[in-house]
């Protein structure tokens, strides 16, 4: 059963990672790693919304969901959407600076696609509450680590002579290949158990 | 916006809308939006053109029903009845594709249920349909609609040629041809968008010299 848990927790965090194997996330991905400080942090609100999306998700398939399958895609939106709206009223609160810093994607976690898709793989793999709550630890975690590392590379970027024909989108398009590239070298690690 | 807009609203507007769409304005290689369910459903050209057709589908329908209720959502909740609406679409969609094409269904998986969070949709939402009468919202979405399904298509098919030697699952090359595995792969799909963008800002560039050329000349009095 641990083992088990901790095989869910690495597949969602390297293996299969939200941003650079499923391509979610991508939005935040490219438009908050321009500062290491402020990717981190975006990151860590992140996991907070996944793990609160996880424990609704679990609550939903529960208990409404049987009921009225269609209302799937609502139910987990509307879920999203209110916890985000929290967590903005709390990042406000305690740290206006930080506030100002995530600017417009604090909202726009709401349509961060690797949230719902979390809600989505949840109820079709079918998990536990436990192993939801793993999952989206894992997923949070890994979503986080590819912010900072992408973050990281553009830091450098900048300070590298980079042809003005590949500077801003494409010059991070082909920085993102490269480091899914790195990324799939994981694949192995658990083939064989 | 001023009550009976709709009167001043003519053809030449309606068309200049929906071009924008296409190019000038092009969501993937302009603007980039929209891109999660982009680069991970274009391994293939198929797969790109049913992604592409449900986009649409779900951009006109929600596009067409926020434009004709915009008088009537308050403006501070506004954000999630749009999310409302392109979740109830999206629903649809969902399910009619589950009917009519299972297997692509099956392969495109959750993807078609994360329409409701392409941010391409919300955006247009945003940004025109709620502030525009009907039928210039709906040439907006139908130029968006077909921009974002060229750019898959662009994208699917230049990524199933080299990946897998093939068009729409017709094989091209022949048996001695090495597909490059990498390009349908995750991986791929990143380096591809990189190198589109890369021909785009070339493009960008070369017409902003252009111009400039141009205008220097003009100045000199050379050309009129």
């Amino acid at each position: 059963m641990n083992e088990n848990l901790f095989w869910i927790f690495i597949s969602a965090m390297v293996i299969n990672n939200f941003t650079l194997s499923y391509f979610l996330g991508l939005c935040p991905f490219f438009g908050v790693s321009g500062r290491l400080t402020t990717a981190l942090r975006l990151g860590l609100a992140t996991i907070f919304v996944m793990v609160i999306t996880s424990l609704c998700a679990s609550f939903l398939n529960t208990f409404i969901l049987p009921y009225a399958p269609y209302l799937k895609l609502i139910c987990f939106i509307v879920v999203i959407a209110s916890t985000v709206q929290f967590v903005e009223m709390v990042i406000k609160k305690l740290s206006p600076a930080l506030f100002r810093a995530l600017g417009i994607f604090l909202p726009l976690i709401t349509t961060n696609c690797a949230i719902l898709a979390l809600a989505l793989f949840q109820t079709s793999r079918e998990y536990s509450l436990v192993q939801g709550l793993v999952f989206a630890l894992g997923a949070g975690s890994g979503f986080t680590l590819a912010l900072v590392l992408m973050a990281g590379l553009r830091e450098e970027g900048e300070l590298s002579s980079v042809p003005a024909i590949v500077k801003g989108t494409a010059i991070n398009m082909i920085l993102a290949g490269l480091l899914s590239l790195a990324f799939m070298g994981f694949a192995g690690l658990f083939s064989s158990g | 916006m001023a009550q009976g807009d709709s009167q001043h609203v003519d053809a030449a507007r309606i068309s200049q809308e929906f071009i924008k769409g296409i190019w000038r304005e092009n969501p993937v290689f302009v603007m980039v939006l929209g891109m999660c369910p982009m680069m991970a459903v274009t391994n293939s050209a198929i797969n790109a053109v049913a992604m592409g057709g449900a986009t649409a589908f779900v951009l006109i329908g929600s596009s067409l029903l926020v434009s004709l209720l915009r008088h009537h959502i308050p403006k501070q909740v506004r954000i999630s009845t749009y999310i409302i609406i392109i979740a109830t679409f999206v629903t649809v969609a969902d399910f009619s594709l589950k009917a009519m094409a299972p297997t692509i269904h099956k392969e495109l998986g959750a993807f078609i249920s994360l329409i409701v969070v392409n941010c391409l949709i919300l955006g247009r939402q945003e940004a025109f349909a709620s502030r525009h009468p009907t039928r210039l919202a709906l040439a907006d979405a139908l130029g968006m609609a077909i921009g974002f399904a060229l750019a898959l298509l662009c994208l699917g098919a230049t990524r199933e040629i080299l990946g897998s030697g093939s068009i729409f699952g017709a094989p091209l090359f022949g048996e001695h041809y090495e597909p490059w595995v990498i390009m349908i792969l995750p991986p791929g799909g990143f380096l591809m968008l990189g190198v589109i963008l890369l021909v785009f800002n070339w493009l960008g560039q070369r017409s902003a010299a252009r111009r400039q050329a141009r205008e220097a000349l003009r100045a000199e009095g050379v050309i009129r």
